[in-house]
């Protein structure tokens, strides 16, 4: 069955499609550098709303396996692929993902120029775009995107979820934005026990649960979606050691007065090189994010940039001068992508061992 | 960090002469290097003896040697250019050697020379077995268990600790002979008492086995901030168990999740961070396909073939980057040289697959053991990039340069029963891609051909997606669809004929009705994400988007392809060359080539790059888009010389010397009749069709006769002949080398062989100069010992050979290069004509010091001699003399035949230069015979039929040798290495497994299979 992504200045792809092939798709289409972890790419609630195009032309390859899941649901809108590969031969193997994409309820469309539209969005930055059955014209593209387009009236958040290990160092609450499973995962390899609350919980609520360290997550959309959390992350860094990624990095830019703006197409890929000041080292980074913290507007704050992209010298990381906040733009807790950043995570924790001693 | 102001000078010592596992990726990664180096401003001297590559140039380096690399040759060159550092990682593992040696000796400490890049103490830390062992325990990183045993009892005690199946590996063999896989007990007391007994030292390493495994490889680099970067990782097609210089590997690893790619991955940084490393470093590994579990295989602490493939699979340059690291810089520092907007601290992202298919010398070396093991067999290679798996690896296939039948039909002509095939696929050979396609046709289950192969089935998924397409082909009728299909999946126009049961032509023909083009897309380490100019294109038949916009003004240079036994490193040398001069003429050179470890496949070197199989679709396709204003033809080998006819029936502009005068050369009958109308002399002899012909022929044309196929390459199925039972033999093979091609028998005439390279402007001949072979006839002439100046003609035969030269450059009206061989007995005989620049050019040039290759190709552009500054005739012979000596690879192939005859057998050459023929010969054998060895023995071992050679024997004792006739095999026990300064085979039989070969060959004792040649050597020697 064909399949047509029209973007919103008019240029159409015709393809193949997969997955849930008669469903519609209207957002933003983005693309990922990434040569594994379609998996993890397609269930990371990041990619909310986004019809996410990969560059690496065999999709498919080693299947789905369920545990290694980001999210409960995959939450972006689309698929767009070069090549499905079918032959799958992997001993964790479960699912195609052609068959995981259509219980998803997720269009995928394959057999397109994947580099011709990567070079496009590259010239001419992330645009709207309609994945359909039938060709759209252009006169009808604005009223057909605003009917199929999703708003983010949800978030894409867990329930109230804990994971309590037995004897654990400190106790963490997880500020669910759209959270990545591979975050928890990772403090829970910190030894610490993990609540993860929805983004909405009010400061009471998370003080009662004792915790030793806040923790903010990924998620969708503009940072300055959230006005309403601003207030809740300036109560919270002034009690406990804060540490955000990716959304939770912006937003606790923008709690401390710093300004966040949308880059022109985005970081998306795993091969993305980030300076850490402190060391001096160079190391390679997972990222997915389609707005920075503008670097000039960091200097009116009491943040300090703790690293910067290597390539575009975007903000990478930042630390309160005075309290024990830290976060990144990157992706430490990887999945996808290489695990050069997991130190981030001894760091919050050691954030959260000064604070204990300091109390005690 | 920034780059090293301390150090002015930076001494390179490249990987010498090309032998099997050390080929010409060192001469990419060398060159780069330099290059690399002077960029930042450094002055590098170069020591090299391997005058057949771009690294020995003189624009590459600001002084070069090309002397041998010896502890007292490169000493004196560093006494004399005291140089403030050494960098040894980039000349494979005869510069890592080299570099042991200068600092064992304390020359690196007597003129305080730092060593550059990885040090000294890593690199045995990671080549030691034990120390390797040690680390990786200290890490965490598992690696297989293995026990170095001196008895049986031994070894089975450990097999029973760590579980069957065990790989024995015999210490000191000659290419790992007598190991093996033991599955059982049983099994492991043979092969473990025939691995003791044939081990020199009576030693083997017991090893767990992870045979079947998958093997990933990881190119790592590393700078001295401590940054490290993966700059690509490949999955090996064939399992754990085959060299992955001899296996199908492929880019980006396919069947690995993201969890894996990244454990592997990290595991790759954690031991180049222990280890240190300050450059590049190659970490192989293998993963479990069904758990979790996975394994460090070995570690290569330099630059590699791998390396080299990494760099032209992702256009990342391996070698350039890890010099400037070398000298201090850092990752996050160094422009990413593809970008030019990027830095070199990223890791490549693909958009495309690429798949490389080692290319194997059994064609050439009919009797050596076919199967493919832990030691690497390969001379070559090629690679081919596609959008999907399918493409990339038939376009390989194209590129392989075996039977055009069994490129187009994927099934082997031999007709096995089914346990023969499943034997050949349970053993693989190079054969094995053909025997799974065999396999498919005979309809076996992939679950089957994975049970004998251990082949991921991911990987023959996608050999029956090729198969079952090939199949539909036949059935169905050729719409437009499957067309395009089938071009998608990478399918020539020749494999579809082969199908469809039509003619290529009839396929292009379709395409062309069609519509049916391919795009071209852009190779640009980044996937789109980055604005890039790189000029590196492969094509695709799936619809997009066409990157390629043709040059105008551009001249299309045709590559030489795989290297191979007969077309080596040199016709790489002379394309980069002709790519050069092309440029400095004002016009674009655009390059079609398909190997990816040499210097014309850097997408720097030419204005455009395309990576593509060197067939005639390929580059039709190619010129249709470029228009180019005409094809040189002359510098790819025959590669590029046998597309002439073919591209000039398509109407292209064939520049240089015609397509008639190609034709006037090659063909027999034409070439006869030149001859005789320009009063030339040449053996007598005639052509057949067939076995009676050919009977018919030898007795007039009189016994001994040469026979030989016609259009192949270094002497393939070229034999003497003596009897008529001998030509039957042999006219068997002759006609299996080139079916349907006449073979050609001549009168074998004895005397000298001498060769000369022309160069002509269409009207007037220069002749550079006269070599002259060491050996005399019957040894082909890549295998003699060429000399130059000639030693032993005389001033008529000289003069004769410049007239004869002279004559045949004008008759065929040659417009840039020739290369004419003769034979002077008693007149001048000419024997072949090859109309292209020959496996000499690169030798000459760096004697003479003209550029052959680029003077060729300003004549081809329409100077004229005069222009290029050359004059007609002969140029004068220099004071000084230069001598050529082949290099072989014996070693490396268990049951090759070793005895020297007129079909080509060596890997490389060395050159030796002196003020006298003895001082250059000297020089020359170093690094090609290794004689004289430094043994304190002066034995010479003699088999029956040199014992004979009485001139031979007197030479030996006059010597100072002490002959002595080895006739049973036990006899040698009585002599260690020692004793016994050289070793001497005269059989026309012989092969590496009978016993006195055996013993030079894995003892390194000098080892030579012709007596012609140490007799000439003695006589030079003894002078």
């Amino acid at each position: 069955m064909q399949k047509y992504l029209t973007l919103a200045d008019g240029t159409t792809f015709t393809g193949v499609a997969f997955g849930a092939t008669h469903a519609l798709a209207a957002g933003e289409v983005v693309f990922n550098t990434g040569m594994t972890g379609y998996q993890e790419a397609i269930t990371d609630p990041s990619y909310t709303n986004q019809l996410l195009t990969f560059t690496y032309p065999l999709i498919g390859t080693y299947g789905i396996n369920l545990h290694q899941n980001q999210a409960p649901k995959a939450s972006c809108q689309a698929v767009i692929i070069r090549h499905l590969d079918a032959e799958i031969t992997h001993h964790d193997y479960q699912q195609s993902l052609n068959d995981f994409l259509a219980a998803e309820q997720i269009p995928g469309i394959s057999g397109i120029d994947t580099r011709a539209l990567t070079k496009h969005i590259r010239v001419n930055g992330t645009m709207q775009a309609i994945l359909s059955n039938e060709p759209v014209a252009a006169t009808d593209f604005a009223s057909l995107y605003k009917v199929l387009a999703k708003q983010l009236d949800k978030q894409p958040c867990l329930e109230q979820e804990s994971f309590h290990p037995l004897h654990a160092d400190y106790h963490v609450v997880l500020l669910d934005f759209g959270i990545k499973h591979a975050i928890i995962q990772q403090l829970l390899k910190q030894n610490c026990s993990v609540t993860v609350l929805p983004y909405q919980t009010d400061f009471e609520t998370i003080a009662a649960l004792n915790p030793d360290g806040i923790f903010v997550s990924n998620g969708p959309d503009d940072p300055t979606a959230y006005p309403n959390s601003l207030p809740l992350l300036q109560q919270l860094e002034h009690h406990y050691p804060v540490a955000g990624i990716c959304l939770g990095h912006q937003l606790l830019a923008l709690a401390n007065g710093a300004k966040t703006y949308a880059l022109p197409f985005g970081h998306r890929g795993q091969n993305h090189p980030v300076k850490l000041l402190a060391s001096g080292h160079t190391i390679m980074t997972s990222q997915n994010h389609g707005y920075a913290v503008d670097a000039a507007s960091v200097a009116q704050t009491d943040l300090k940039i703790t690293a910067v992209e290597g390539n575009d010298n975007t903000v990478e990381g930042l630390a309160h001068k005075a309290l024990p906040v830290i976060s990144v733009q990157y992706h430490p807790e990887a999945n996808p992508g290489p695990l050069d950043g997991q130190i981030f995570f001894q760091e919050f924790k050691q954030l959260m061992a000064k604070e204990v001693l300091q109390h005690a | 960090m920034p780059k090293d102001l301390n150090i002015h000078k930076i001494a390179v010592i490249g990987s010498g002469p090309i032998v099997i596992g050390q080929a010409a990726e060192f001469d990419y990664a060398g060159s780069q290097a330099c290059l690399s180096l002077r960029e930042e401003g450094y002055e590098v001297v170069l020591i090299n003896s391997n005058p057949a590559t771009i690294m020995t140039d003189d624009e590459i380096a600001d002084e070069v040697y090309l002397d041998p690399i010896s502890l007292d040759s490169v000493s004196a060159i560093l006494a004399k250019e005291r140089p403030d550092a050494l960098l040894p990682t980039l000349g494979g593992q005869t510069g890592l050697n080299m570099a042991v040696e200068l600092n064992d000796a304390g020359v690196l400490a007597k003129y305080n020379i730092k060593l550059l890049g990885t040090s000294l103490e890593t690199i045995n830390q990671a080549e030691d077995r034990e120390s390797f062992k040690e680390l990786m325990q200290q890490l965490h990183q598992p690696i297989p268990a293995s026990l170095t045993v001196h008895t049986l009892a031994d070894a089975v005690q450990f097999a029973d600790e760590v579980g069957y199946p065990v790989i024995v590996r015999p210490a000191y063999t000659l290419g790992g002979t007598g190991g093996g896989i033991a599955n059982d007990h049983d099994s492991l007391v043979t092969i473990g008492k025939r691995g003791l007994a044939l081990s020199p030292a009576t030693e083997c390493l017991i090893e767990k086995s992870i045979a079947g495994y998958k093997e990933i490889e990881y190119e790592v680099m590393r700078d001295q901030n401590g940054d490290k970067i993966s700059v690509c990782n490949m999955e090996n097609f064939d399992p754990v168990g085959i060299h992955t210089g001899d296996s199908i590997v492929v880019a980006p690893s396919q069947t690995l999740t993201d969890t894996e790619y990244q454990r592997l991955r990290h595991a790759a940084l954690e031991i180049v961070e222990a280890l240190d490393i300050k450059g590049g470093c190659n970490v192989q590994l293998a993963q479990d396909p069904d758990s979790d579990q996975y394994y460090v295989i070995e570690v290569n602490p330099r630059v590699s073939r791998s390396s080299a493939l990494a760099s032209k699979a992702t256009g990342y340059p391996i070698a350039k980057i890890a010099a400037k690291i070398a000298v201090g810089l850092n990752l996050s520092e160094i422009q990413n040289p593809v970008t030019k907007t990027t830095y070199a601290a990223f890791e490549p992202a693909l958009d495309y697959v690429v798949a490389k298919i080692p290319r194997l010398p059994f064609d050439k070396f009919t009797s050596a053991q076919r199967q493919l093991g832990t030691q690497m067999k390969a001379t070559g290679e090629v690679m081919g990039i596609g959008l999907t798996l399918e493409e990339a690896l038939l376009k390989a296939v194209a590129s392989l340069e075996v039977s055009s039948t069994l490129q187009a039909q994927l099934v082997p002509a031999k007709a096995y029963t089914d346990a023969e095939l499943a034997a050949q696929l349970q053993h693989p050979t190079d054969q094995r891609l053909f025997e799974l396609f065999a396999a498919l046709k005979r309809g076996w289950s992939l679950d089957k051909i994975a049970d004998l192969t251990q082949i991921n089935l991911y990987f023959l998924h996608k050999l029956n997606n090729i198969w079952q397409l090939f199949v539909k082909l036949g059935q169905t009728t050729l719409t437009a669809e499957l067309l395009a299909t089938a071009k998608q999946n990478g399918f020539s126009d020749d494999m579809i004929a082969a199908a469809t049961d039509k003619t290529a032509t009839d396929i292009q023909a379709l395409r062309h009705t069609q519509a049916l083009h391919p795009i071209y897309k852009m190779v640009d380490t980044c996937a789109g994400e980055f604005a890039s100019e790189t000029p590196y294109f492969y094509s695709s038949y799936f619809l997009g988007e066409n990157e390629s916009q043709p040059l105008t003004n551009s001249i299309v240079v045709i590559g030489s392809g795989p290297i191979r036994i007969g077309q080596g490193v040199e016709f790489d040398y002379t394309t980069v060359h002709c790519v050069q001069a092309i440029q400095q003429a004002g016009y674009k050179a655009i390059i079609i080539n398909n190997n990816p470890e040499t210097v014309s496949t850097d997408f720097s070197i030419s204005d455009k790059l395309y990576f593509e199989p060197l067939t005639i679709e390929s580059v039709m396709n190619i010129i249709e888009l470029e228009q180019p204003l005409g094809v040189i033809v002359q510098f790819g080998g025959q590669t590029s010389i046998n597309l002439t006819s073919a591209l000039a029936a398509q109407g292209v502009k064939i520049l240089g010397t015609s397509l008639h005068g190609i034709n006037q050369t090659e063909d027999r009958h034409e070439f006869e009749a030149l001859l005789q109308a320009q009063h030339i002399r040449q053996a007598p002899g005639a052509t057949a069709m067939n076995l009676a012909e050919a009977k018919a022929i030898a007795p007039q044309v009189g016994y001994p006769v040469m026979v030989r196929p016609s259009y192949v390459l270094g002497g393939r199925a070229m034999a003497e002949v003596h009897n008529e039972a001998e030509l039957e033999t042999y006219v068997a093979k002759a006609m299996a080398a080139a079916p349907n091609q006449p073979i050609l028998i001549d009168h074998y005439v004895t005397g000298r062989e001498c060769e000369v390279d022309i160069l002509s402007d269409g009207k007037e001949i220069f002749i550079p100069g006269i070599m002259e072979h060491l050996e005399g006839a019957g040894i082909h002439s890549g295998d003699s010992i060429a000399i130059y100046p000639p030693q032993h003609l005389t001033a008529a035969e000289k003069t004769a050979i410049i007239a004869i030269a002279t004559k045949i450059g004008k008759q065929v009206h040659c417009v840039g290069m020739m290369n004419i061989q003769f034979i002077c007995a008693d007149a001048v005989y000419v024997i072949d004509v090859n109309p292209r620049a020959s496996r000499t050019v690169p030798f000459m040039s760096k004697v003479t010091g003209h550029h052959l290759a680029k003077l060729a190709t300003r004549l081809i552009l329409g100077e004229s001699l005069a222009e290029v500054g050359l004059h007609p005739g002969c140029d004068p012979e220099p004071e000084t003399v230069a001598v050529k000596a082949p290099v072989f690879s014996f070693m490396k192939l268990p049951g090759m035949a070793t005895a020297l005859s007129p079909e080509m057998k060596s890997t490389g050459e060395t050159i030796g230069r002196g003020a006298d023929f003895p001082t250059a010969l000297k020089a020359a054998l170093v690094d090609s015979y290794h004689f004289p060895a430094a043994t304190p023995g002066k034995i010479a071992l003699l088999d029956p039929t040199a014992a004979t050679d009485t001139d031979l024997n007197q030479a030996l004792t006059q010597g100072g040798y002490q002959p002595v006739t080895i006739t049973q095999a036990d006899q040698l026990a009585d002599y260690t290495s020692d004793q016994v300064a050289l070793v001497i085979n005269g059989a026309q039989e012989q092969d590496t497994a009978e016993p006195l070969n055996y013993f030079a060959l894995s003892q390194n004792v000098p080892f030579f299979s012709a007596t012609a040649t140490i007799k000439g050597i003695l006589a030079a020697l003894n002078h």
